[in-house]
């Protein structure tokens, strides 16, 4: 980066570091911090968005439509995380591709699955095995973040389920000794007052999603903890410019650092938050705030 | 029965007994399930073991944090801020690394590479630094009064805390204790997708799932045993803690915890 990063084995002490940490990789190891906060900033609304929706329809009066939200928060919580990034990235991909396959190849007469081989027609290949490379990367990317808004999308239905379950019954009556409809009442009176009673959980569900976000390496995107394994490991001369040893650790500490700087800023943001939004409410997170009952020093009040 | 070879065959084969080689071709159904419920005994060891030895230091933890001595408060809460605040996943990349180097200065460190120890050390600590936050917020909220008839009871000090106020932790924690006890069931998977290595494919139950996904290239099969088998653990968990929880609310009148609901399942 730097001209006189020309020639490396000139170099010592902090300019061979300096030249060392400006490398195009290490480079593109910082973008990917990008990309990290780039997927928690679209997948935290999209995910709120998912367990809105299964929220309302575990709600909902009519039973199948319920069985489906209960289902999809219980069956999603119930098992691994992990598991599910493994299983979605494979088993969207193979949906897209199928679907494609059949609009665009109807007059195809193989069998797609072959043994052990998935096979479609190459028009229908996701994207086009002729697309540039970061049309793939683009892709790869989308297929992350709709996995996780699917994973987490439960958690954050479970939260919103509970916090419209929270909302005062009095609230609702009086909305219904108004005349408001069902509907009516949900958009006025439900919706607006769930928030506070759901910000706890969200704050919460915010934080496992950053602690989640190292998982994009599992879904093939080429992320922070791709790139630290990559850059750590062990480099001898004839490859590298920069020889060095197993420097793995090292890279795996800053990221350490990083996520325990990222969730500590979040906790303040947050706290600073839900002061806010329940200033002059009557709710648990402002008894929280002066301590539990039982623990309050003793004296005259 | 057919099945029944292939069980006597891979049964065991997560812990290295039966048949060496994974089947590589013609995948049945019964192979997958009797491999990846093979594997599932790692999930189980590396939970038991990290939920039983993380239980005392999360009580030391909890203790800790609460102590009015900087001494030991400051210490405790490093710890909890440390494992709470980043991803497991980094924690367990970070542990094999550094035990990898500390292995080539001193020998005797071979033991912590390996996925059996080194990554239940990490699953310890970070359970320990859950768990310790949860009796801590549950230490903070026993009621006054106990303490105060502990008091009038002239208990004092050690016998104060084992009889009186440790009890009630334990209780005011317990729903969220055994969230935290499913979770990190759930953690176990990542164990072996994260620089430990399966020696001889020996590997956990996701280990094997994903083993048949890759071969057979249709995960429609092996995910879902695998999911069959953690909503058995799960309710295996739920029901054995809820045991202990009626256990240690059985003198209160009505003797059944309310299972954790709501936000509660939320801790992490």
């Amino acid at each position: 980066m730097f001209a006189s990063c020309a020639d490396p084995e000139t170099l010592s002490g902090l300019s061979w570091l300096m030249c060392y940490l400006t490398t195009g990789k290490h480079l593109a190891f910082y973008g990917a911090f990008g990309t990290v906060l780039l997927l928690l900033a679209i997948t935290a609304p999209v995910a709120l968005l998912f367990g809105f929706g299964g929220a309302v329809a575990a709600r909902s009066r009519f039973a199948p439509l319920s069985w489906l939200g209960r289902g999809y928060i219980a069956v999603v919580r119930g098992v691994p995380d992990i598991a599910f990034f493994l299983f979605f990235v494979i088993a969207l991909d193979q949906g897209i591709e199928w679907l494609r396959h059949k609009a665009k190849c109807p007059d195809w007469d193989q069998p797609i699955r072959q043994g052990n081989d998935f096979i479609v027609c190459a028009e229908a290949k996701m994207p086009l095995s002729t697309s540039a490379q970061w049309v793939h990367e683009v892709y790869g990317f989308w297929l992350a973040v709709f996995t996780f808004a699917l994973v987490f999308g439960a958690f954050a239905a479970n939260v919103l389920f509970g916090a419209m379950r929270a909302v005062p019954r009095p609230q609702i009556e009086t909305a219904e000794a108004y005349g408001m409809t069902r509907a009516q009442v949900f958009r006025r009176i439900l919706v607006p007052q769930m928030w506070v009673y759901a910000l706890p959980g969200l704050s919460n569900l915010w934080m496992v999603l950053i602690k989640a976000s190292p998982l994009l390496f599992l879904l093939g995107v080429e992320d922070i903890v791709y790139w630290a394994r990559e850059l750590g490991s062990t480099k001898t001369p004839q490859f590298t410019d920069y020889p060095h040893g197993d420097w793995r650790m090292w890279y795996f500490l800053f990221l350490l650092v990083f996520y325990l700087g990222f969730t500590r800023i979040s906790e303040i943001v947050l706290d600073r938050i839900m002061l806010r939004l329940s200033h002059g409410q009557e709710t648990l997170a402002n008894h929280k705030r002066t301590g539990p009952i039982g623990m309050n020093k003793a004296g005259p009040p | 029965m057919i099945c029944y070879d292939t069980l006597m065959d891979y049964g065991l084969r997560s812990l290295g007994y039966g048949e060496r080689l994974l089947p590589r071709s013609d995948f049945t159904l019964c192979q997958q399930f009797v491999l990846i419920g093979s594997g599932m005994i790692w999930n189980v060891y590396f939970g038991i073991v990290a939920l039983l030895s993380g239980f005392a230091l999360a009580t030391a933890l909890a203790v800790g944090k609460a102590s009015a001595s900087p001494w030991f408060r400051k210490p405790a809460e490093w710890v909890i801020f440390l494992f709470r605040g980043s991803p497991l996943f980094i924690q367990f990349f970070f542990a094999y690394f550094l035990f990898l180097s500390l292995k080539g200065q001193v020998p005797a460190f071979d033991a912590l590479t390996s996925a059996w120890l080194g990554a239940a050390v990490v699953l310890f600590f970070n359970t320990a630094a859950y768990s310790g936050e949860i009796f801590y917020g549950a230490l903070r909220s026993v009621p006054r009064g106990e303490v105060e008839a502990a008091d009038a009871y002239g208990l004092s000090g050690w016998s104060k805390f084992r009889r009186v106020i440790w009890p009630t932790t334990l209780r005011l924690a317990w729903p969220a204790y055994t969230n935290e006890a499913i979770f990190l069931f759930h953690a176990t998977t990542l164990v072996f997708f994260s620089g430990f290595p399966a020696s001889r494919q020996q590997g956990d139950a996701l280990y094997y799932a994903s083993y048949f996904a890759d071969k057979t290239f249709n995960p429609f099969v092996p995910y879902p045993i695998l999911a069959g088998y953690f909503v058995l653990l799960t309710l295996v968990v739920i029901g054995v803690m809820g045991m202990i929880g009626r256990r240690l609310n059985r003198h209160l009148p009505s003797a059944a915890p309310r299972r954790a609901r709501g936000f509660g399942l939320l801790m992490r």
